[in-house]
């Protein structure tokens, strides 16, 4: 499967109608239809802001405390909602599995794509705000997309994964929302790191890739007092880990979602 | 070779069917502990296939349900994928084998059309082409920004067959479309079939209409129990798929027990003893053994065949044919033969033997389902008896 044949004008024509599906489908007969995709990611980020900004503090010393919190909330939803997603993918479209052929890689991919616009729409929202409240802009910004990059190639690996697994396994959406509840909280979202006074929990919880994305991505975009693995190990090999494990997951992905992808017709 | 289009050699297909479908992890581990035999059975699907398909031309594969039919589909779709064996298909083929595959009842007429043709693989610009002319064929013109939930079933068919036959492929899978749509939609499918039949395309269709395999097909296979039993002419085909269900109502009919099943009564001084039915295209034939336990004079035979709807169809006896049977001895055997031209209409059918004196008072046996038989005929009539009939011709009178 070379790459010019996974962007052939056949399967790009196929992801747009599936992602524009999805998006047709998704907020159906809502009123406020597609403004639920940004104001769900905002009503959280109020609650949380009321709770863990005004009312335990949390941010205090840390500049622009909203818009960190913010963008953490943002970019873990995007990786929630992907994973999610991409999980029921194969099972949801059994009926084209079964029914036609059509590269199954196509089916994680659009609900990989339909996460991705939202999350970028959210990040559009995420600039008003930084706009708003006067947040400078730095070099750091050419770093983003690098590091957004990295997020998606996790998620996607995980994704593969998640996907595969379910088709045999019905369990996986169960033990996913678990994970997805712990992983929100031993991600530093609503908290800075540096509440975290242990040196090892905080080298433990950078390891991981979205954790590791959420800093970077503080520190280039909003301020210097986030910190990343490369301020916690400067100079050490290690501080690659997070990255190697992003290629690590994506390479299980494709190989586990390879090897099972065929048999997908028979064992939906 | 460069004449053949798709080239099967020896395929195998099993299914592993799980005893208790173990999709949760738990199970997935109590079964790793256990000895793996216990958690599915083999199920064969198809045994050692082959055969292959010609450039151009137009391949019919038959079967009851659950022969396989569906399975060998797929195979050639490239849905499944064949265990062992060897399966090779020149030119690209139709993707799918079922019409309006991705059709999404909350989403309106047009935009599962766009949808569909993304998935047979045509891009939004070449969609926007065709799109008049899918929607003149399927003449929905009225109905296009409606979701397809308010559509009837006859309109979703019609749009997915509209769809289904703009894709551009060098062999065209067809599976059971000729079972849908009114008489006037099915009349466009036909001639779009004798299109296709005359502009040499290749086509695999499967279908359990007889006539579908005569009118078109050039060659066809039937399928049974997961092997190919017949391949050759159309006409050949069709009827041995026919004669598989004639088989099997003689089966039936040896199977009942002949004094239990119906009702049966009589003074039982001649009893019917063995009963055997062939049932063939232009002929019924109806074998009765008797055998008198006492001494009677000159007996008379009969039968009655009775319709799916337990009507008196036809009877015969030996007296209205002027017959006339000697007296029996105790103990003495004979064999009445009844040959009655197959005009029955396709159905299940119930025959009951008897056996009277001259008079017609004292009943021998009266024997009820003494046997059944099924007919299959090419077409389904609402009419009590399908005999062979005659067009003879049209004379226009008016000059």
């Amino acid at each position: 499967m070379s790459l010019q044949n996974i962007l052939s004008k056949k399967n790009r024509a196929l992801l747009r109608e599936l992602v524009v599906t999805d998006f047709k489908l998704r907020y159906q007969g809502s009123a406020l239809g597609y403004a639920w995709s940004l104001l769900r990611p905002l009503l959280l980020f109020l609650i949380l802001y009321i709770v863990f900004v005004r009312f335990l503090k949390l941010g205090a010393g840390v500049p622009h405390y909203p818009i960190y919190l913010l963008l953490g909330i943002v970019m873990w939803n995007f990786f929630s909602e992907m994973t999610s997603l991409s999980l029921s993918s194969i099972v949801v479209r059994g009926d084209l599995i079964r029914k036609i052929r059509i590269p199954r890689w196509i089916i994680v991919l659009s609900s990989s794509v339909t996460a991705l616009i939202n999350f970028g729409l959210n990040l559009i929202v995420v600039g008003v705000f930084m706009a708003f409240n006067h947040v400078p802009i730095g070099h750091g910004v050419l770093l983003v997309p690098l590091i957004l990059v990295q997020l998606y190639l996790f998620a996607l690996g995980i994704s593969l994964i998640l996907a595969t697994a379910f088709v045999k396994y019905r369990d996986v959406s169960y033990i996913w929302e678990v994970v997805l509840q712990a992983g929100f909280y031993i991600t530093p979202i609503l908290y800075p790191l540096t509440r975290i006074t242990n040196h090892t929990f905080q080298q433990l919880i950078v390891l991981n890739p979205v954790a590791t994305a959420i800093q970077d991505a503080r520190y280039a975009l909003v301020t210097r007092e986030s910190i990343t693995i490369h301020s916690l190990l400067p100079h050490s090999i290690y501080s690659f880990a997070p990255y190697f494990i992003t290629v690590l997951a994506l390479l299980a992905g494709v190989l586990y979602f390879k090897r099972n992808a065929t048999y997908f017709a028979e064992d939906l | 070779m460069d004449d053949i289009a798709i080239k099967v050699a020896h395929v195998h297909k099993t299914f592993k069917l799980p005893h208790e479908k173990q999709s949760s992890i738990k199970g997935a581990l109590i079964n790793v502990f256990r000895s793996s035999k216990h958690g599915y059975e083999r199920q064969q699907v198809l045994k050692d296939i082959t055969f292959e398909v010609k450039k151009g031309e137009f391949f019919g594969i038959v079967g009851r349900n659950g022969s396989g039919k569906s399975t060998l589909l797929k195979l050639l779709a490239g849905i499944y994928i064949p265990n062992s064996g060897d399966l090779q298909v020149t030119g690209n083929l139709t993707p799918f084998i079922e019409l309006g595959v991705g059709f999404n009842p909350e989403l309106t007429g047009r935009e599962n059309v766009f949808l569909n043709g993304a998935l047979l693989g045509f891009s939004h610009k070449e969609v926007e082409k065709l799109y008049d002319d899918i929607v003149a064929f399927a003449e929905l013109e009225r109905f296009m920004d409606q979701k397809l939930k308010n559509y009837s079933s006859g309109m979703q068919v019609r749009l997915a067959f509209s769809i289904a036959i703009k894709a551009q492929s060098d062999i065209l899978l067809i599976d059971e479309v000729l079972a849908v749509g009114d008489a006037a939609f099915q009349r466009k499918c036909f001639d779009h079939f004798m299109l296709l039949k005359k502009n040499k395309q290749t086509v695999v269709l499967v279908t359990h209409d007889m006539a579908a395999v005569r009118q078109y097909c050039d060659r066809a296979v039937m399928i049974d129990k997961g092997a190919i039993i017949e391949s050759g002419k159309p006409e050949e085909v069709a009827q041995a798929y026919q004669q598989l269900f004639s088989e099997e109502a003689d089966a039936n009919a040896e199977h009942s027990d002949t004094t239990k099943s119906g009702k049966r009564w009589g003074t039982g001084k001649v009893r019917a003893e063995t009963i055997k039915l062939t049932v063939k295209d232009d002929l019924v034939t109806l074998s009765a053994q008797y055998k008198a336990s006492e001494d009677v004079p000159a007996p008379i035979f009969g039968f009655t065949v009775y319709g799916p709807n337990g009507n008196n169809i036809l009877e015969g006896n030996t007296l209205r044919q002027k017959s006339t049977i000697s007296d029996l001895k105790k103990g003495e055997l004979l064999e009445t033969t009844w040959q009655i031209p197959n005009v029955f209409a396709s159905g299940n059918y119930s025959v009951a033997v008897a056996c009277c004196d001259q008079s017609t008072i004292e009943y021998y046996d009266w024997f009820n389902g003494a046997a059944k038989f099924k007919v299959t005929k090419e077409w389904m009539t609402a009419g009590a008896v399908d005999p062979p009939l005659e067009f003879k011709s049209i004379n226009k009178l008016n000059r």
